[in-house]
């Protein structure tokens, strides 16, 4: 039919281009201005006229000050650490409890299993008053124990190991078990090396949301030293040095850069694990 | 001559030597003990508290507290700000949520019809879902910049003279809302591109033989009436995620000018962590909670029918 | 050394008894086949032989010792799933290889990370290399070691999952369906490889499988299992022309054996033969026990309905009058030769016919109870 209309084809070809161009356009837009200003002197920003790129060219001096004046590096390696210890201890709890509940038969099992099913329910925002008066309590607030502890239990983690280990086959199990692997063994020889797609999407999952965070870090911490990065860059535009956009931008963009960086280059597997992990 | 007693005792010993041999039971119990641990620390007793806490008069740092039943959550309805912060989290929900499913759906429907730039158009969609919101929106706040804003410099160059977007009581929230659906667009779309990937092709070509072959056809006679339950399930989301919005307005607006932008988790923040009033706090999350869960049963049932149905 | 002798196994999930009561021996070296249905306990019995899955009560003795309290690796049993069960991600050197890494590494040299630094740990790799190369070597997948099972047919899988049981030398192979993943002429040639198998390793196999031709030509003895009981043990030849009980009638042989109830019998004219037992309710005959004559008086007569040729034997599907049933008979091409629609008689030899009662057991005449004697 549609080649029968070469017209047809070609003009429904240019609306697509035109529509995505203009979407994607609104998508990068917030991108490609931050870049912009963040090498730019400040008369510049504040011209009448507008030009993409500086006429005269501040990203070097931007940069300079942003990673002087703030701790950025830190930022990124407290986020770095933050996410990575949130990440293994999930795995630590979650693992072993998915896979009972997903292979193994004892008296409570479907009890805890709908406990996991409620806590799915329950908004992590909705805990921050107990959890803030708790580590108040032991006197962790403002450390990186604040940032992590919350964190450690993830039921949606448990949730999802537990529907990939289910489609492991039992025969799988059995074999390993006449192949003389104990429970422990099993986990660590067969569950984990077979759904490593599943750890990795769980994984994406994860780090991209506490990266992000910044609901937590902003009850939890207060000094610069331990800030994740969505709360650093919040404390270096509250600072002397932040009031300067150019930096500022540079800030930004030192902040945003390492996932997005690491999304363009595992492009396919952040967004099937994302889907994944909301699909399930 | 055995008695039934003595059978069945059989059947215990023989149950629990199993048990003892395969160690099913003890591992079992071993491998989830620090999760239910953590589970009843961290995530029951907790939620237990904040209920207990909504009906306390206890303030952070004092020793002692009187339960004063309903009155935080009396004081909570008649507190006209928190009305405002309601219908400002519906309102933002009813512009964002639309706006996300409709402009996800239309962007996905274009990025899937032909393969042209498809990986470049939906990396460049997906990237505001990756991005840190709180460095986005600090960038959105320059964007929206009444004098030197691109916004306003685009306006500007076709005549209009646009308002202070952020400091205006009229577009404080339209404005966020926009950043709502800048960030949430790319998640919509990759949703329903997976929901149009699970459209069998033979569906096409059945409503082909059926004489609804043109694009507007096979859209309307089957690729949408096939992309229901998806659809359902990003409206959810999305409504979930709006009721979640706290980053931008935290760092744009707090709230202002006038409460024109103030939104239910702001309000929870600003009253419980700034003000540190934790029983009125309490009695905001819980309500915050009910609506959460409500949105969260509704999104386990839709997911729950359509496993049902494949 | 391994006899195994189960002793009233019983086992339900929840409410449902899906083993109920089996006492059974195997004897040493025996290849012995559990044939029933699908869904009738097969697997549940095997999984208990191996220790995967608890009896609620009765007893599993391997070599005269009740195993009861041992785990599965304790055992000295070996299995092969029908999903062959192989790990994916390993190659088929470490599929195979397993079983004898978890026997003879200590603990500490299986540690993650760290056993491979534990001293001693290289000896006795070379050892298993060199036992995994001769057992592959023994199923011709020498050559294969280094895939991954996903990179292998399923006969090749297939021998892997043989591999990884008969490396560490058990003293009972179990097989659950191993053949069933296959098309149907690389089964007919694992049928072989696996008696042969047997033959070689003199060890006990029990060998599960819902197709009783594998059961006739594989083993030594069948056990006819249907849900959850077992109805008859014996040799293939005796489970064939011996029959306890018409459902083991109707599972051994195909094509199946024909039965007719006394009172069709009557009703079509036919006599009944003499010696008859007066509880009889139903009389089976295989296909080769009748024969095509012109119908006629005091026989049973019908009509063919549709006639198979194998080429070396003719199936003629003889439909009786009065919608009675249809019966099978086999026939050689060069004795009887029919076509659709035409009347027949059927001539059964008397000494042949199985007499079944209401319940389904088996009533002998008096002169076949002397025999058995
Ligand atoms: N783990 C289990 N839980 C509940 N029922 C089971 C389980 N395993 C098997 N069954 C049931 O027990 C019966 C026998 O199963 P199985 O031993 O696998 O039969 P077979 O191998 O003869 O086909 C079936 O009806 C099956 O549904
Ligand atoms: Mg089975």
């Amino acid at each position: 039919m549609i080649a029968r209309f070469p017209y047809r084809r070609f003009a429904g070809r240019i609306a697509r281009h035109a529509i995505l161009i203009l979407t994607a356009a609104f998508a990068l837009l917030p991108f490609v201005w931050m870049v912009s200003l963040s090498l730019k002197p400040p008369e510049e920003i504040f011209q009448a006229d507008f030009h993409l790129w500086p006429t005269a060219f501040h990203g070097v001096e931007n940069y300079r000050v942003a990673l002087t004046a703030a701790p950025m590096f830190r930022f990124l390696l407290n986020g770095l650490l933050v996410c990575t210890a949130i990440f293994a201890l999930q795995l630590l709890v979650c693992i072993p409890c998915a896979y009972a509940l997903a292979k193994l038969r004892f008296r409570g099992r479907d009890t805890l299993f709908s406990a996991v099913l409620v806590g799915l329910l329950l908004p992590p925002q909705a805990l921050a008053i107990p959890h803030f008066v708790l580590l108040n309590v032991f006197g962790l607030l403002d450390t990186y124990a604040a940032l992590i502890l919350p964190w450690v239990i993830s039921t949606f983690g448990i949730f999802l190991l537990r529907q990939f280990f289910r489609s492991i086959p039992d025969e799988i199990i059995h074999a390993a078990r006449l192949d003389g692997l104990g429970e422990f063994e099993i986990i660590w020889r067969i569950m984990i090396p077979m759904t490593t797609p599943a750890l990795a999407a769980f994984g994406i999952f994860s780090i991209v949301a506490h990266w992000n965070d910044l609901f937590w870090p902003l009850i939890a911490v207060r000094s610069a030293e331990i800030s994740t990065p969505a709360l650093g860059i919040l404390l270096f535009r509250d600072d002397e040095a932040g009031q300067f956009l150019g930096p500022l931008m540079a800030g930004a963009v030192i902040i945003v850069a390492p996932l997005l960086v690491a999304f363009l280059i595992a492009q396919r597997r952040f967004i099937d694990g994302l889907a994944v992990t909301t699909m399930k | 001559m055995k008695t039934p007693d003595q059978d069945r005792q059989r059947r215990v010993d023989a149950k629990a030597s199993f048990a003892k041999r395969s160690g099913e039971h003890g591992v079992g119990w071993l491998a989830v003990s620090p999760a239910l641990l953590l589970l009843v620390g961290l995530l029951f007793g907790p939620a237990a508290a904040v209920v207990l806490f909504s009906l306390t008069d206890w303030q952070l740092g004092s020793f002692t507290f009187h339960f004063i039943g309903v009155a935080n959550f009396r004081a909570l309805f008649t507190d006209p700000t928190f009305w405002k912060a309601l219908t400002n989290t519906l309102v933002y929900a009813a512009i964002v949520v639309p706006g996300t499913v409709l402009l996800g759906l239309v962007v996905a429907l274009l990025i899937e019809a032909s393969p042209g730039l498809r990986g470049f158009y939906r990396a460049a969609h997906f990237l505001p879902v990756m991005s840190t919101m709180s460095a986005m929106a600090i960038v959105w706040g320059t964007m929206l910049h009444p004098t030197i804003g691109l916004v306003n410099r685009g306006l500007g160059a076709v005549g209009i003279s646009g308002v202070n977007w952020l400091r205006d009581e009229r577009t404080a929230l339209l404005a966020l809302a926009l950043i709502g659906i800048w960030q949430g667009l790319g998640f919509a779309m990759v949703l329903f591109v997976s929901g149009l990937k699970a459209v069998p092709q033979q569906l096409y070509d059945a409503a082909a033989i059926d004489g609804a072959d043109g694009v507007l056809d096979r859209l309307r006679f089957v690729t949408l009436p096939m992309l229901g339950p998806v659809t359902m399930f990003v409206v959810i989301l999305t409504a979930k995620r709006s009721f979640e919005v706290f980053d931008s307005v935290r760092v744009l607006t707090q709230g202002g000018p006038n409460y024109a932008s103030e939104v239910l988790l702001h309000r929870l923040y600003t009253e419980s962590f700034d003000f540190l009033r934790m029983g009125y706090g309490a009695a905001l999350t819980v309500i915050y909670l009910a609506i959460i869960v409500l949105l969260t049963l509704t999104q386990a049932r839709l997911l729950e029918r359509r496993v049902h149905y494949s | 050394m391994a006899e195994i002798e189960l002793r009233r196994i019983e086992k339900s999930y929840g409410e449902t008894a899906v083993v109920k009561g089996v006492s059974l021996s195997i004897r040493d070296g025996e290849f012995l086949t559990l044939v029933g249905p699908s869904g009738c306990g097969k697997s549940t019995l095997l999984r208990i032989i191996a220790g995967l899955e608890a009896q609620d009560s009765g007893e599993v003795m391997v070599a005269g010792r009740c195993v009861d309290d041992k785990r599965p690796k304790e055992r000295d049993v070996a299995m092969v799933f029908q999903s062959y069960a192989l790990y994916p991600h390993l190659s088929v050197f470490d599929n195979v290889a397993l079983p004898l890494r978890t026997r003879r590494l200590s603990f500490a040299q299986r540690l993650p990370f760290v056993g491979r630094a534990v001293p001693g740990r290289g000896g006795i790799e070379k050892v298993i290399r060199a036992e995994v190369e001769q057992a592959a070597s023994m199923l011709d997948i020498a050559h294969l070691l280094h895939r991954k099972p996903g990179q292998l047919s399923g006969g090749q899988r297939q021998r892997v999952a043989l591999g990884r049981a008969m490396v560490r030398h058990p003293a009972v192979f179990l097989m659950d369906e191993p053949l069933s993943n296959l098309d149907a002429k690389l089964r007919v040639q694992m049928r072989a490889e696996i008696t042969a198998l047997h033959r070689r390793l003199g060890v006990t196999f029990v060998y599960v499988t819902h197709d009783q031709a594998e059961a006739m030509t594989m083993s030594d003895r069948v056990a006819v299992m249907t849900a959850g009981e077992l109805l008859q043990v014996g040799q293939p030849e005796q489970l064939y022309r011996d029959p306890q009980d018409l459902r083991v009638a109707e599972m051994i042989g195909s094509p199946k054996i024909n039965v007719v109830s006394c009172d069709h019998w009557i009703s079509l004219g036919a006599s009944l033969p003499p010696g008859i037992d007066g509880n009889t309710t139903h009389l089976a005959f295989r296909p080769e026990a009748v024969g095509i004559a012109a119908s006629g008086d005091r026989r049973l007569n019908g009509v063919v309905t549709s006639v198979e040729n194998l080429g070396s034997d003719i199936f003629l599907n003889v439909a009786l009058a009065d919608g009675c049933g249809a019966v099978v008979v086999r026939t050689h091409p060069d004795i009887s030769r029919s076509e659709p629609g035409r009347p027949v008689g059927l001539q059964i030899d008397p000494a042949s016919l199985l007499q079944f009662d209401g319940a389904g057991m088996r009533l002998r005449q008096a002169e076949q109870v002397e025999a058995a004697a």
